[in-house]
């Protein structure tokens, strides 16, 4: 048992915390949002210079080892800053289907592009009524001659306007509802047929509703095998579910923090409100919380890595756990900052938010919870 | 005890349903029921259709254009209205400066101000809460220097709800020399809001709304005539009003119609197995919010008893308002849930008025994040819970 980390780690988390703290100010992530693009082309470049884009794959796959881990390590630093770069989208899902799933000739195609920066990536799996349910696909493939015909809605897919190529998950056999039959092709988006609409989310992040009509798309563009896509989008879910739950344990460590810093400054009837010892032990449960979150997280990391049949268990764990800590870190935050917590002004109210989203991406808490005792 | 209306009771229930259904727009229950925003236009046309039927102030005395019902009846006023959809009126105007006027003004005030208040010819806002004065209220800056037969205000206000629209502004004000004690040296003045020297400067919420505002005063000259009752006694009626009864104050009518519509969609939520009204998870938290709804109704109607019998209504609305809330933000959170991945887009033009266009995913889902955030206020202002809880600590229990 060993809870440190690695020189590789310790670096790699000194070089992204510097990074949030120099360049990620709360007012330049505001201009981020706003922006056209929803997040700096140049922060990526960036990102690929450094080598964090390499970190979610294996040497073999031309990456830095791809251990849960060292996706802690940089999305926890992410969390402290909300940063909104596709990270997530992009390198860990996307990125992390292709290299479970592709031949070696399309990984050889797409996966250098992606870590040298110049690839944009979706995945598109849920659809308007499918809430959690990744086995509920009704999006279909249709062979016909060498292609596929795809047809159908895929909803609030993240990063969908950016992206250079989506991933979809379509149901190529079966019914709405089962496990095979579900398929997983790369389609560009420029194909005729594809229309995103695209919009910000309530965190600042960017979304987009995508339809399909009779989209042709070569059946040299399936990846991996016909029919037999979920075990290995559940996989990669769960990955991503634990990378976000390293963001919102950074994010929950900030948001503590400064609600303790605001207490302090804040004087009514004379004194620091933190003198209040009402107010000082919802802030003493806010710490211990974000402690419990990180434990929990330290542990689903260590067994996604060990790879043993307990993975998705401990995802899951964690992901009820965190989400049952970020709700609480984010709204006792608002509460004892007062009004100035309501305002877009200030950055508790949008550490707030996204405190409430990773609550319901990839699964709500009540979902985790009930997943965990499933499995 | 008896559990049941009286047949009066049922009587003015049935009358008030009749009213509903025939005089509230549809357009307006829609926008309510799918947890949308009204617009100016829309509250102002509402309030003015309840003029018009002589029930736009059930709270104030007959003679000043109230409706004389009981304490029961205007219960059943605020629930059935909730239920239909029907719109709180704004209540800074006929709810909180209207009591004061006609409790501590002039003649000439009442005659003045009440009409336009209750007509809703006028929209008013509040003036209380600056940046260093928030719980401690009575700690607040801005002055009022008296200088012939008008006072020179200087300062700002914050957090004025939809000050944006305000034709007046009722003040908490400093007159009374900087070593008199705190509570004693303020005022309560009345000051139209186009007097030249103020500002209006929009704070931007969490669900990306102006729906408050800062207020800066800057030399505004006001006349002596505004000024409520004595010079240093605008905080003894300010706190009347705290104590007085406050009417709706835990909002159990909204949260019965917010419920409602997050049972029904619960029932219309595909789930894993089934609809999400029979995840064990998601019914369980669903029956305790609508048990909690229930215990607050009930401590509710037994504050309204109390008051029909002739006991003043005591702290024990700190009840009402702490558990009002808890109970709202709870039903904004089933919402949240419920909407599921068509919680995140933040179309903003959707809540724009006269938006036309298609919503992104479920309409009922396209408010449900943005009002989550944005009521987080409600254990916030009028005295934060916190606050709520100390007037227990010291008023109910001793402590």
């Amino acid at each position: 048992m060993d809870f440190s980390f690695s020189e590789e780690q310790q670096m790699l988390q000194s070089s992204v915390s510097k990074f949030v703290q120099k360049d990620y100010d709360f007012e330049s992530r505001c201009g981020l949002v706003d922006s056209d693009n929803g997040f700096s082309k140049e922060h990526w470049q960036l990102f690929a210079e450094l080598g964090w884009l390499m970190v979610p794959f294996t040497e073999e796959d031309g990456g830095l080892g791809g251990s849960a881990v060292d996706l802690m390590v940089v999305m926890e630093e992410f969390g402290k800053g909300m940063v909104i770069e596709p990270f997530l989208t992009t390198a860990v899902l996307a990125g992390g289907l292709i290299a479970a799933s592709a031949s070696e000739e399309q990984k050889l195609q797409l996966l250098g592009p992606l870590m040298e920066g110049k690839l944009q990536l979706a995945f598109a799996y849920s659809e308007p009524q499918s809430r959690f349910n990744l086995a509920d696909i009704s999006t279909t493939a249709e062979l016909q001659g060498d292609n596929y015909l795809l047809n159908g809605h895929k909803a609030v897919v993240l990063n969908a306007e950016a992206a250079d190529q989506l991933l979809v998950a379509v149901r190529t056999a079966g019914e709405q509802f089962d496990r095979d039959g579900i398929s997983l092709f790369l389609v560009n988006t420029n194909t005729a047929g594809i229309a995103i609409q695209s919009y910000k989310t309530v965190d600042g992040f960017r979304a987009a509703e995508v339809r399909f009509d009779k989209v042709s798309v070569p059946a040299a563009n399936l990846l991996g095998e016909a029919g037999k896509a979920l075990p290995v989008i559940e996989k990669l879910i769960d990955r991503a579910t634990l990378a976000l739950c390293a963001e919102a344990v950074g994010a929950m460590e900030v948001t503590y923090k400064k609600t303790v810093e605001y207490t302090q400054t804040r004087k009514q009837f004379g004194v620091s409100i933190s003198k209040f010892q009402a107010l000082q032990h919802r802030m003493a449960d806010m710490f211990i919380e974000c402690e419990q979150a990180r434990s929990i997280l330290m542990m689903a990391a260590m067994q996604l890595d060990a790879n043993q049949g307990i993975a998705p268990k401990a995802v899951s764990a964690a992901k009820s756990r965190i989400g049952k800590a970020a709700r609480l870190i984010g709204q006792e935050a608002v509460q004892l900052h007062g009004g100035i917590g309501v305002t877009d002004e200030l950055d508790v109210g949008h550490f707030f938010k996204r405190l409430t989203t990773v609550q319901f991406l990839f699964g709500s808490t009540d979902f985790h919870t009930q997943r965990f005792s499933r499995l | 005890m008896n559990i049941e209306f009286t047949s009066a009771e049922l009587a003015f229930q049935q009358q008030i349903r009749q009213f509903l259904n025939e005089k509230l727009p549809v357009d307006i229950a829609e926008k309510r029921k799918a947890g949308l925003y009204l617009g100016k236009e829309d509250q102002v046309r509402w309030q003015k259709i309840l003029y018009k039927q002589g029930w736009s102030a059930p709270n104030w005395p007959v003679e000043h254009g109230g409706t004389g019902w009981t304490p029961t009846e205007k219960y059943i006023w605020a629930t059935e209205c909730a239920l239909a959809g029907g719109p709180e009126v704004i209540s800074f105007g006929l709810k909180m400066v209207a009591p004061i006027i006609y409790g501590h003004g002039s003649e000439e005030q009442k005659q003045r101000f009440l009409p336009d208040i209750l007509a809703s010819n006028a929209w008013w806002c509040q003036g209380y809460s600056e940046a260093n004065a928030g719980s401690d209220l009575a700690s607040l800056k801005t002055t009022a220097a008296q200088e012939g037969d008008e006072y020179i205000v200087n300062g700002a206000k914050t957090w004025t709800t939809l000050g944006q629209h305000a034709d007046w502004i009722f003040c908490l004000v400093r007159t009374g020399a900087p070593e008199v004690k705190n509570q004693e040296a303020i005022s309560f003045l009345l000051i139209d809001m186009k007097t030249s020297g103020i500002t209006v400067s929009p704070i931007i919420t969490l669900d990306g709304k102006p729906e408050v505002n800062e207020v800066f005063f800057d030399n505004v000259r006001v006349p002596v005539t505004n000024r409520i009752g004595e010079e240093g006694k605008g905080w003894t009626y300010a706190k009347t009003l705290l104590t007085h009864e406050r009417t709706n104050i835990a909002r159990v009518g909204l949260s019965k119609q917010r419920f409602a519509r997050a049972k029904q969609l619960a029932k219309e939520t595909v789930d894993l197995d089934g609809y999400l009204i029979d995840n064990p998870a998601f019914s369980q938290k669903m029956a305790e919010v609508e048990i909690e709804l229930l215990a607050l109704e009930y401590t509710e109607l037994r504050t309204l008893s109390a008051v029909s019998t002739g006991a003043a209504p005591g702290p024990e609305s700190s009840i009402l308002k702490i558990k009002g809330t808890e109970v709202s933000q709870m039903i904004d959170e089933l919402l949240v849930e419920i909407a599921g991945n068509y919680a995140l887009p933040f179309v903003k033009e959707q809540f724009e008025d006269g938006f036309a266009g298609e919503h992104i995913g479920p309409e009922t889902a396209a408010n449900s994040a943005p009002y989550y955030f944005n009521n987080r206020k409600a254990s916030i202002y009028g005295g934060s819970n916190e606050i709520q809880k100390n007037i227990i600590c010291k008023a109910v229990l001793g402590l």
